[in-house]
This record gives structure tokens, sequence and C-alpha cells, in this order.
């Protein structure tokens, strides 16, 4: 017995909980399972030292999606944001730094007219980005069908790209498909900023700054818009695992079953259709529709099994580009540390590593070769200022993103972890000489702890590369692009999916859309 | 290739393990390529090798034919997920005719697949297809090699066929049943016989490692020397191949793989090969776009046409009464054992229901005049040439 | 002064091209030409004696054969022959090779990876589908996608319809195919790594950017799409040199009337009053027309060649940004006698075709690094060639001419200027690798001609001594090159025009920029238009 208004979530990441949320309101009887033993997915917030917790991948908010989060009331749910509009500092060794506001810039010996510059990069960028937006709250088209709403999609996105007005759209046909580091060269001539603003368009990719793509990379984080600006960022209060609380709360809210601790072995598949899902345990719950959170090579290869799809559709599935290259680092420090010139109001905010983008991609370079960085670029965040529940008394978390830490390293994480922290202490030791002696502490996630961890293969964030090739309609892979996939009732809610990665929940969202829908493809 | 050494280049094409024997045999030195291999178009006259396979006996030397070893506890289950048709009622020492399909549900080639022993298969195929073969391996506890050249293999085939290899000392070979397969010893080794072939007639195929493959032809001649066995080459066959209605991959249909214009591709529908497809079986690749067809309807119907004359009809367009075009010939001849004026054709759906009448568009010269024809003709049911012998067991004697 | 109808600064392939299909309408045209020869980068010449010398470009498979066959390019003396097989020598020995029979050279990929054998089926299946869909706009003006004009709009339309009709997974294979790294393309074919670098090394000929960065896959194609006689793919010489086809070019220009003036080196295009009435050489002389017609790179022209008073200052941005990168450098060398390459084993067919050493996908990365980090490459990728294996004309006999193009090499070392010695170091670098394989190499040489993006630009005026006048990436393809809003030959001021390899559809001795140039230039002078429209393969 099935039941055609049960729906099952696989995985209670956030764009499962997003997707549960307005499944329930559509009126869908909804029962989420997770693996671990809370909510979240890799948005949680996690203790690495006793007292001292920190959010375990995504560690700023930027892309949350402020539809969801109005239509969801994550705020009345007990989302708060600690702070907003974080500035982002891009540190120099010898002090002199460069802090970015916005479209504003100073500091860091910056000239007057990389100043006026900038103003007009980000007007041309927010809105491509605001483009790139507004495409990623709807299902991307297919191409080449005559489905009305596909055509509709089409017309739609190429009236997007119109009213762009006739420069503009000039301008995004030429850049769209290039690289940061060519048009950054364009405007700029601080290396800082150069290096700051290109590091934006490679975070958590397998690219370089000179790699093409890496524009559209760096429009798909500014599409955010929280607080209502364009591209900013802000910490949520309580770490990520807060965001997915507030989330976890509006679904139970709205009647949605949440089950921890409850991993699933398999989807079941009568036919062409599925039935439900089996638990590791053994446990079997029907449903006529079953949405996976789990990232595509997950879902297909373990939960429904390649024997079940078309071999060429399998083939799609295995050439997904998903090898994670950003490692996250966890320091317990015991004071606040002092890093060379930036003042202790600035220590709050979004510090960069990235002193000039042929740094970041000589860093890149040897991500190629399936080696470390022996330079690498930093994300640095130090949250307990604005969140003192993250860190005992007087004490402090610091959390930085690095790159690159390849997924497959030649010779294998076991052997690399430790030279490699070591490589990244030191780095940071330039730009903060004492903060060796405040750790007490050490913690790095490389993306095969990742993997293992959050079951994302191969540690990737966004559950696959985010690179034009892999993106709009081709996400994850043509022929599931459109959370719907080649067997009935089965659906793809998670980062692979259109828009990709990053805490924004657009994927939950169009999901439970195709869903309601009705939706075959 | 075993033991290719980097010079391989200074042999343009490699000879066949049965090349010291067809080479002398090759009285017109005709030879052409077939998979990197001399293959012999012809060895003496086409038509009275044509009429060795329908009289007597002909020999075609099928070892460049691709071959992949299937084996592996998912052997079957991996089958089953490849091919349109049932895999598992082709039991232990039986063959079956197979066609398999891309995503879209457009033939990517045919063949026949050989049950060796339980759980062991052969495939063998008119293009190598071991790049999709380990594509759909994936999540499958199976192993498939290509292994063309380890195996060496003759088609026997024509009415004294069985006789000769009888008195070869294949005994009671007389009673393995159209598709079966027997096991024997050979100097030592094991020949494998199976009741197939690409001819429509009663007629076998022997598979040899290569080693051997000298002594068994020149067994089997010397069995034969008494049954009018003849050697037999590629033209010759092409002919019995369309009397027996057989798909030729290339000719008749465009493999998938090889569909530059993907909208050139047929599903096996459009082949007439609906027989093979058992949308009532588990998932196969193609299911879900062959039932879509089956819904909607296929693009184009392939026919077996009877053409008033004797005018062949090759290439021609297929043309309605208003001399409209719904088709074109894929292969065509003259039937010296039907005498009939035959061809296989792809037409646009819906024509080419049995009984459906049209015109073949003929073109042909007499002493390098052309002329141009409108050949009446009609679609007809069943095959051009069906001996009963085919089908016989205990098969006849001749 | 005279005045003429149209004046054509460059006698370069595109220059000429133009020039002889405006001639061909009845206008009255002069070519002006920096060097004492015609040709540009599509020269032969005798840099020493008795040997003759494709000195920039060295292989012909682009040029249109609608060109060819409406310039009547065979009566004025060219002859195009195909040439076969490549190969790529691995540093353990051995070799992979790619035959000109199919039979041998799928053997030859089952030698090192049966699957791979059979994959590359599929893969030249997916390249020609991309190749079909691409040449019927080699001979075409694109259209811009963000006008209202009626032309474009049906342009469009028409491009939109060629597209669709590829159905869904083509189109989507098409998206891929042009933002992929050529390595991540290979990766979906083929497992041996020696097969991918052999495959790869068309992606990064002529191009600032390495096997694996996105956009890679298309410079595979612009090499794949020519053909010669239509085998597609196909590469063939130019008999006598590839000043071959400029010198037959030239001719059939002569033929209809046009003069070609020589050691005329432009200095300034003359704009009065919004639009252009001439040019002024570099010894003084003015030459009058109401058009001109540039086949130089766009920095060149627009920046170099034109007063920047005489220009938007939004258009002097674009031809400041646009990339030209220098990226390759090439050896010819004159040698007493045929090289010997003993891992190729003995009388292997494979010597006349192009040879390469690069064997593995890291190695061809590698050397880009190089070039990011202001250098030559130290272990560069090469395309070697002796064309006197097959033609008989560019050295005595028994001797023979060796081409050898390089990448990857930037446009100055560490940021300075090049020097003399560094390009003898460069010189000697490749000399050394091709003597890694071949132990007579350096005894045989008796002269080398070494070309960095330094004499290349010097000598050819290719700014930067970029081969394709311009990278060939999705900012500067179609409707984007060279630059958005200028995509269809015309330039900024009233009266001027772009022939050369910067605009649609780029490098490559493909001539097509200069036809479709003068297609559109007829056009504005509402004459009768004498260029043809490209062929179609249905």
């Amino acid at each position: 017995m099935t039941d055609s208004k049960r729906v099952i979530i696989v995985g209670g990441g956030h764009n499962g909980l997003v997707c549960a949320t307005y499944l329930a309101k559509g009126g869908k009887e909804v029962i989420v399972l997770e693996a671990a033993n809370e909510m979240g997915g890799a948005a949680v917030t996690r203790e690495f030292s006793p007292g001292f917790k920190v959010s375990a991948c995504a560690h700023l908010l930027n892309l949350l999606d402020p539809t969801i989060e109005t239509e969801l009331a994550l705020k009345s749910h007990g989302l708060r944001l600690a702070k907003t509009n974080l500035k982002t500092i891009a540190l120099a060794e010898d002090g002199n730094h460069l802090q970015i506001d916005g479209n504003r810039v100073s500091g860091g010996g910056v000239s007057d007219s990389d100043t006026t510059a900038l103003v007009k990069y980000r007007r041309r960028m927010d809105r491509f980005a605001k483009l790139l937006g507004r495409l990623y709250s709807r299902k991307p088209p297919r191409i080449g069908v005559s489905n009305p709403s596909d055509l509709f999609g089409a017309a739609k996105l190429a009236l997007d790209m119109r009213l762009l007005g006739r420069e503009d759209m000039r301008e995004f046909l030429r850049i769209a498909g290039i690289n940061i580091y060519d048009i950054l060269e364009e405007y700029f001539d601080s290396p800082l900023l150069k290096g700051a603003l290109s590091f934006d368009g490679v975070l958590g990719t397998h690219l370089g700054p000179r790699s093409n793509n890496s524009v559209f990379t760096t429009l798909h984080r500014m599409s955010g818009r929280i607080g209502g600006k364009q591209g900013a960022l802000a910490y949520p209060a309580g770490g990520m695992g807060a965001v997915t609380a507030a989330l976890a709360a509006a679904a139970a809210s709205k009647g949605v079953t949440l089950r921890t601790a409850s991993p699933v072995a398999r989807i079941l598949v009568d036919g062409d259709r599925v039935t439900g899902v089996e638990l590791e345990g053994g446990e079997q719950i029907s449903a006529d529709t079953v949405v996976s959170n789990a990232d595509p090579r997950t879902t297909f290869f373990k939960l429904i099994g390649a024997r079940n799809l078309d071999a060429g559709f399998v083939r799609k599935i295995q050439h997904i580009r998903m090898r994670g290259n950003a490692a996250k680092l966890h320091l317990a420090l015991k004071t606040l540390p002092t890093f060379t010139g930036v003042e202790p109001d600035q220590l709050g905010e979004r510090l960069v590593i990235a002193p000039d983008s042929a740094y970041v991609e000589r860093a890149f370079d040897h991500a190629k070769y399936g080696e470390y960085s022996s330079s690498p670029a930093l994300e640095i965040t130090i949250p307990s200022i604005h969140d003192a529940s993250l860190a005992p008394d007087g004490q402090h978390v610091l959390s930085a993103i690095v790159q690159y830490a390849p997924y497959e390293l030649k010779g294998g994480w076991e052997a690399g972890r430790e030279a490699f922290t070591n490589v990244v202490l030191d780095q940071l030791s330039r730009y903060a000489p004492d903060i060796r002696q405040q750790i007490t502490h050490t913690e790095l996630l490389t993306p095969a702890d990742i993997e293992r961890e959050f079951r994302i293969t191969g540690g990737h964030w966004h559950h696959g590369e985010l690179a034009l090739d892999q993106a709009l309609m081709m996400r994850p892979v043509p022929g599931a692009a459109q959370y719907a996939t080649p067997l009935s009732g089965l659906f793809l809610c998670g980062a692979g999916c259109h828009p990709g990665g990053g805490v924004m929940g657009h994927a939950g969202r169009n999901a439970a859309t195709a869903v309601l829908s009705g939706g075959s493809r | 290739m075993k033991n290719l050494t980097k010079e391989h280049f200074h042999t343009h094409l490699y000879p066949s393990p049965f090349h010291s024997r067809t080479e002398p045999l090759n009285k017109l030195n005709q030879w052409g390529r077939w998979k990197g291999y001399l293959s012999a178009d012809a060895y003496t006259d086409i038509s009275m090798e044509y009429f060795a396979s329908r009289n007597t006996c002909g020999v075609f030397d099928l070892t460049p034919m691709t071959k992949h070893l299937i084996t592996g506890p998912d052997a079957l289950p991996f089958l089953n997920r490849l091919m349109t048709r049932e895999v598992s009622k082709i039991k232990p020492g039986r063959v079956g005719y197979c066609v398999w399909c891309n995503d879209d549900g457009r033939v990517i080639d045919d063949g026949t697949l050989f049950h060796l022993r339980e759980g062991v298969y052969r495939l063998c195929s008119q293009e190598p297809q071991i790049d999709w073969l380990l594509t759909s391996a994936i999540g499958f506890d199976v192993d498939i090699v290509e292994d063309t050249h380890d195996v060496a293999a003759l088609a026997v085939q024509g009415p004294t066929s069985c006789a000769i290899l009888r008195k070869m000392g294949l005994n009671g070979l007389e009673m393995l049943k159209p598709f079966g397969i027997e096991h024997y010893p050979f100097e030592g080794t094991e020949l494998m016989v199976s009741r197939t072939g690409y001819t429509g007639d009663l007629g076998y195929e022997l598979w040899i490692d290569p080693s051997h493959a000298e002594a068994l032809w020149d067994r089997l001649f010397a069995a034969g020397q008494d049954y009018g066995i003849a050697p037999m080459g590629g033209e010759a066959l092409d002919l019995v191949r369309v009397e027996a209605g057989f798909l030729l991959a290339g000719v008749d249909f465009l493999p998938a793989h090889e569909a530059i214009r993907p909208d050139r591709t047929r599903s096996p529908f459009e082949v007439g090969l609906g027989w093979l497809v058992h949308l009532d079986k588990p998932h196969f690749t193609g299911r879900r776009a062959l039932l879509e067809e089956k819904r909607r309807g296929s693009r184009y119907n392939f026919v077996k046409l009877d053409i008033d004359g004797n005018k062949t009809a090759e290439h021609s367009f297929i043309l309605d009464k208003r001399e409209n075009y719904v088709g074109t010939v894929t292969s065509a001849m003259w039937s010296p054992s039907a005498k009939a004026n035959i061809a296989l054709a792809s037409l646009e759906a819906p024509h080419g229901k049995v009984g459906d009448e049209f015109l073949a568009e003929v073109y042909y010269q007499r002493e390098l005049k052309w002329h141009r024809v409108l050949a009446p003709c009609r679609v007809i049911d069943g095959i051009f040439f069906e001996p009963a012998r085919r089908k016989m067991t205990p098969a006849p004697n001749f | 002064m005279k005045k003429y109808d149209a004046i054509v600064i460059g006698a370069g392939h595109n220059g000429l091209t133009n020039a002889a299909y405006l001639a061909k309408a009845g206008l009255k045209v002069l070519v002006l030409e920096r060097n004492s020869y015609v040709g540009g980068a599509t020269v032969s010449r005798e840099l020493y004696k008795d040997w003759i010398y494709s000195n920039c470009s060295y292989v012909c498979s682009l040029l249109r054969p609608e060109i060819y066959r409406t310039l009547n390019l065979a009566k004025y003396g060219l002859q195009v022959v195909p040439y076969g097989g490549s190969v790529t020598m691995a540093e353990n020995g051995d070799f992979l090779g790619s035959y000109i029979d199919h039979d041998v050279s799928r053997r030859e990929l089952e030698r090192h990876n049966a699957r791979d054998a059979d994959a590359s089926l599929r893969f030249d299946t997916d390249i020609m589908r991309q190749c079909r869909l691409i040449r019927p706009f080699l001979m075409r003006t694109p259209p811009d996608p963000t006008s209202f004009k009626p032309w474009d709009l049906m342009q469009l339309l028409d491009f939109g319809r060629e597209f669709l009709k590829l159905g869904e997974d083509v189109i989507y294979d098409t998206v891929r195919f042009y933002t992929m790294s050529i390595a991540e393309y290979l990766d979906e074919y083929f497992e041996s790594d020696l097969i991918k670098a052999n495959f790869a090394g068309p992606g990064i000929i002529g191009t600032a950017l390495g096997v694996m960065s996105p956009g890679t896959s298309y410079v595979l194609l612009h090499h794949a799409m020519g053909d010669v006689d239509g085998s597609m793919g196909a590469w063939g010489f130019a008999r006598g040199g590839m000043g071959a086809i400029a010198n037959a070019m030239a001719a059939c220009f002569q033929d209809h009337g046009g003069e070609i003036m020589t050691d005329a080196g432009v200095d300034q295009i003359i704009v009065k009053s919004g639009r252009v009435t001439g040019v002024a050489l570099e010894n003084g002389d003015e030459h009058y027309a109401d058009l001109v017609v540039s086949n130089l790179d766009p920095k060149r022209t627009f920046l170099k060649l034109m007063d920047e008073k005489d220009l938007e200052p939004s258009f002097v941005e674009k031809a400041r940004n646009f990339k030209i990168r220098g990226s390759s450098g090439k050896l010819n060398i004159a040698l007493d006698g045929l090289p010997e390459f003993p891992q190729l084993g003995k009388d292997n067919p494979l010597i006349a075709g192009d040879m390469h050493f690069m064997d593995s996908v890291e190695r061809l990365e590698r050397a880009y690094d190089d070039w990011k980090n202001g250098t030559w490459s130290k272990d560069p990728y090469v395309d070697m060639l002796i064309p006197t294996l097959t033609d008989p004309t560019m050295a005595p006999p028994g001797k023979h001419y060796m081409s050898v193009f390089v990448q990857y090499v930037p446009p100055k070392v560490h940021g300075r200027d090049w020097t003399d010695e560094d390009r003898d170091a460069f010189g000697q670098t490749v000399i050394d690798q091709i003597a890694n394989y071949s132990p007579n190499f350096k005894d045989l040489i008796l002269h080398t001609e070494v070309r960095t993006p330094r004499e290349i630009e010097d000598e050819v005026g290719l700014t930067e001594g970029n081969i394709f006048q311009g990278e060939l990436t999705m900012d500067q393809l179609f409707f984007n090159r060279p630059f958005p809003g200028f995509a269809q030959y015309r330039g900024p001021v009233k009266g001027m025009y772009m022939c050369g390899s910067a605009t649609h559809p780029g490098g490559g001795v493909m001539a097509a920029p200069g036809a479709n140039a003068a297609r559109e230039i007829l056009r504005d002078l509402r004459r009768p238009n004498t260029v043809p429209e490209g062929w179609t393969d249905d």
C-alpha cells in the first residue's frame, strides 16, 4: 500500500527542510528522514572541542532567500542575524589592510580610480547577480522542447536579459562565460582589492581566478539579498545550526514529521516508479513521492541503484564533477588573536587572505595536480565576537575556509593532514603572529572528512561543481534538472540541483513547487 | 588484439586465423576489410557462392565479428538491463537474437547472445560495444572483455551443412535445435557449434581457439568434399541475408552511436524488431522512451517489399499512388531462390501495413542508357525465402 | 593624389580576400602592406639559401572552400595537398599514433586501451556534430542579439531554429562543449592519459589557456572544423609553403584590377568630420578613399593608427580590454637530412605527420603554468612537422625543412621585453626537447629561425604575436568578436571596416573574415554581392 498524500524527504539539510515545509503547506503529509542525530545536514553548528562550537561548513549567510525567510516566517521560528552587512578586510602582510564595504573601499593605499571603479563594478555585477537571482527562484526551462511552460520559461529568461538594456545585456553576454581575473584587470589596479574580489569567485569551487566560469561563480555568490542588500553577508546568531533549527521549527509547525538518526538505505522502486524507502534498520515506509536532499550521485547510485536507470543517464551522473577543494579550519582560542594592523572593531568582520589574484591562482595550480596549496587563501571569521554562545566566557572560536585542499590529495589526507594544517597555521601566523599561542584545539575538516561526516560525495559543498556546464538546465544533469527525475515519484531538492549550493533554500522551494504541480519533467 | 607491438602499422589489415586456407582459394584475389581484418568479398563467383549456400554448403569466415565475453554474478541482470528482450528466457546452451537501445530507445546495434554455460554469455555484434557495455555495467558485478581476436569462427551454411559436420565427426548434431549450442572435443581443444547463421537456411556456426583454426578448416573441407562445400565471400552473404530478411547495421539502420544527426536513428519498432521489445519486464535502457513511443506511435515502419518486374530497386525512393515520397529502400536484390524482386525499406508511418501498395522509383541502365520506371510493389508478410529445413529437427541430410 | 574606392590596410590573407571580392565587384581598391612582401602571417620565405619556410602559419585546413573556388585560387597557382597522421611520443619510449588508415589507427588506440578505442567513435561523432553546427555560420555575419533590426532578428531566429533542430540532448551537449575544458571533456570519453594528452593538444594551440581551463573545448573545435576536400578535420600543406595561398589571392586581386603597394606602412587612418577619408603612410604619403578596411588587429588599428579623439571613450576602453595574448612561438629549421626518431620504429609513416611530445595532461597543464608565471614553457608543447616529406618544393632533394610550433611562449618575460639571449635560450629549450627523441637531430641543423612573440609582432604586426589576432574565448567569439556591438565588420567611424582574424569567425588561415567583411561593405554600398554564401552539408 502506498499513500499518494505522503511525501518522504531523504535528508534533513536546509533544502530538505524548506521543501518539507512548503509541501506541508501544500497539503502533503511529510516525513523528513535525517541520518544524523540532528537536523541540518552540513548546515549545522557543532562542538569541535569542549565548550567550543562553530558552523561546520558554510559559516556566513549570504544567499538565504528573503522570500523563503518571509513565507516560512523564520524570524518567528527563531532566526536572528547577529550581524549583518559584514565588511571584508583584505589582509596585507604589512598591516596596511583594505576594507571593502559594499561598493566602498578604503585603506590599503587604494587609488581614487579604484574607488570609482568599484562603484561601477558593483553596479553592473549587482544587476547581473540580481538577474541570476531571479532565475534561481524558479525551475530552469528545458530548451528544445515545446511544452508551454518551458517555452514560457525560456522566453522569460530572454526577456529578463533584454530588460538589462542594450549596453548591460552586451556586457552580460560578454563576461558571463569568462573569468573573474580578466574582468578585475579591466577595472582595478590594487592587487589587494583584486585578490579579495577574485577569491569571492572561487570559494568552494575547483576554479582559479583565471579559470573561465569564475565570473558566473562570482555572480552566484552575489545573487542573494540578505537584509535586502544584493550580495551582502551576515552572521546567524547561533551559527548555521540556528538557521536549520529555525527551518526545522517552521517545518514542525506545519506538521512535518522530523525523524533524526534514520539513515535511508535505499529508495524502493517498482518498475519505473518509487514506492517508498527502506531505512538502514530494515524499516520500510511507503510513499508515492520521495524527494532526495542527498547529492545526485548518492541519490542515484546508492539509494536508487544504477540498474533502475538508463545507462546513458547513469553515465551522465558518473561524469558530474564533484570533488571538493575547500577545507574548513576551526580553532579554539584562549583570547582574541591580534591581526597586525586590524583594529579591534574590525576583527568581527570577514578577514580574507588573498593578497592578489595571481596568489589565488597559484594556490589553485596545486589543486589541479592533487596537491594542497603551499600558500593557501583563507576566508576567516571569528563568530564568537558576535555570538558569545559559541565559546566559553572570554574565549573565542575562529572559523576559516581554506583553499585549496583537493578531495583526492596525492598520498591521501591521512598522510597530508598534519602537514597542511601546519601550512595553514603558518600562513595565519604571518598575519596574526601570536595566534599559535592562543590555540587550545585545532580541527581541519578536509573534503574527505566532509564527505564522511555529512555524506556529501566528494565533500563538495555544492553537491557538484558550480560551472556553466553543470548549471541551470544541466544541473545536476539533463534529464533531472527540473527536480523531477526519470523515475516517477522521485524528485531532487538538494544543492546538486539548480541553482546550486550555499544556504539559500531555492532548490528546496523549487522542488516543492515541482512536486505540488504534479510533476513529471 | 593480443601482443600488438608498436610496429603493427606495417600490416594495414590483419589476416584471420584461416587466412592460410582462404588465401589460395581466393581466385579473384578480391579482399575487403572488416573491422581491421582482411575479409574475402568473393572467392570465385558471387552467384556460384550464393548457390552453394542455398544448394550445398557455403563457408564464411566470420572471425572479425565483434565478440564480447560476459561473466560474473550479475551477468543476467546486467544483460536484462541492457537488452530490450527478456534475457532469462535464453537458457544455457541457447542463443538469442537481441537488440539494445540508448536512453532514447534508439537502436545501438543488434546481435546474437550466446548463453554458453550457466551465467556465462558471449555477445556477438556488428559494431564494437565495449564502451557502451562497460558504461552499462556501472552498478553491476559483472566482467566484460572484448575477445574478438581470441575466437576463430566459421559459418557453415546450406542444405548439406549438417551432413558435412556429422561426417567430420560431430555425432548427434542433427538433433541440435535451431538456436542451440553444442560442444565437441576437437584435437585437444573444444569446438563449439551453434545452429545459427545469417542466411535463413539450415546452417551452423563453429567457434574455436585460433590456434586450431587451420586444422578445423582442413577437416571441414575434407569432410565436405563430396557435399559441395565451397568458401563464400561477403558479397554472396549479403544476398542471402536480404532473402532471409536480416538487418545489416549501417545499411538498414544507423547505429545510434554513429549518428551525427540524432533524428536519423531508429527504434526497434521502426526497424521491424518490435517483437524483441518486452515492455513488461523490469527496467532496461530505453524502456521509458519505448513506452512513450508505444503511446504516441512510431515515426517509421520497416517493411519487406515485393516489387513487380525484374529491375532491382537499390536506393530507390518509395512513392505512394500520387507519387508522393513515403520512404526509401535500404537493401534490395533479385532473389534467385524466391525468383522475386525484393527489398527492405523504411517507410514513414503510417505507411507500411501488410498489403499496402506503392511505387518503387527504379533507375537502371541497359548498355549505358539509363531508364526510370515506377514499379508497383506491395508490403508482404513473412520472409522471402524460408526453406523447411531451416527449422527441422532432426536436421535433414541435404 | 589618386583617390580609391577602398583602401585595405594589410596584405594578409584576410586583407587580400577582402580586396579581391571588392575588386570583383568593380571597386578600385588599394592594398597597403608594411612589409616588402604580401601575405602577413601566410608567407613562404627563403631565409636560408634554397630553403623555403612557412615561417608563421604552416598548415592549411580552415581555408573556406567557397573562397578557394570563387576566387579561383587553383587558377592562380594554389595547390593544397593533404598530409596524414600525427603522433605523440611518450617519455617511456612508446608512442600513440593517429594513422591515415582508420583500421590501423583504431588498432593503435586499442593497443593502448581497448575501451578508449571504442569510445573514440563516440568522441568523433560528438565532435563532428559540433562541426556541423558551426560550419554553416562561418560564412555569415553574426547577428546582434541586442538589436531589434529586422535583419538581426531574422538571423537570430534562423540561428535559433538551427539550434533547436538539434534536439534537447544535443543542445545541452553543445552548451557543455562550449563551456568545458578540453581536459574535462576528454575525461568523459577516455581513460588513458596518453590518449587524452594526444587529443588535448589542439585545444590549446594559439591560446593562452591551459588544457584544464574551461573554454578550451571550443579551441579544439576551431582546429577541427576545417576540411581538405570535404574530409572534415583533415589538414594539408599549401604546395610551396603557405605563401602560395597569399600569392594566389594577390594574383586574383590584381587580375581584377587591384593595386598592391608594399613597403607602405600605414601611420594613421585619417578621419574628418566623423568619417574616414584615407590613410597617411609612415613615409608621409597620403592615400584617399571613402572606405578604409583594416586587416590589422583591433589594438593596432584603434590604439595605434587612430587618434583617440576620433573615437568614443567607451570604444577605446573596449579596444584596450580586448584580449590579445601572445602564447606561441615558432622554430623554422633547415636540416641537412632526415632526423631519426628511433622510438617510432622503422619506416613509420607518422614522421610525415604532426609530431608531439606531451604524453600526459598534467605535463600539458604545467607548460601553461610556466606561461602564467611569465616564462616560456620549460617542457613545451610542440606541434612539429617536416613538410618536405610531402612537398618537394621547399628544400633541395634529400634535405629537409622542419616547422616547430611551440606553446607556450609569453609576450614578455617576467614582465620585461624579450632579449636576444632570452630568445636563444627559448630556442635551445625546444631543440633540446626534440633532441631527446632524435639522436641525430642536432647534427643535421643548418639554420634555425627562432620566433618569439616579439619577432612575430615586429615582422607581422600581430600584437603580442597572437596568431588568432585575439583570444578565442566566449567573450570574443561570434557576436562578441572583436567587441560586443561591433561584430558586423563595421568600425566605429563611418567608412571604416574590419576584416582581420579578430572578427568573426576568428583566426587560422580561413579567409572567412575577409570575405564576410566584403559582403557587408558591398551591402552598405548597395553593390551586387560577389561573396559566396556558405555551402551547407545538410
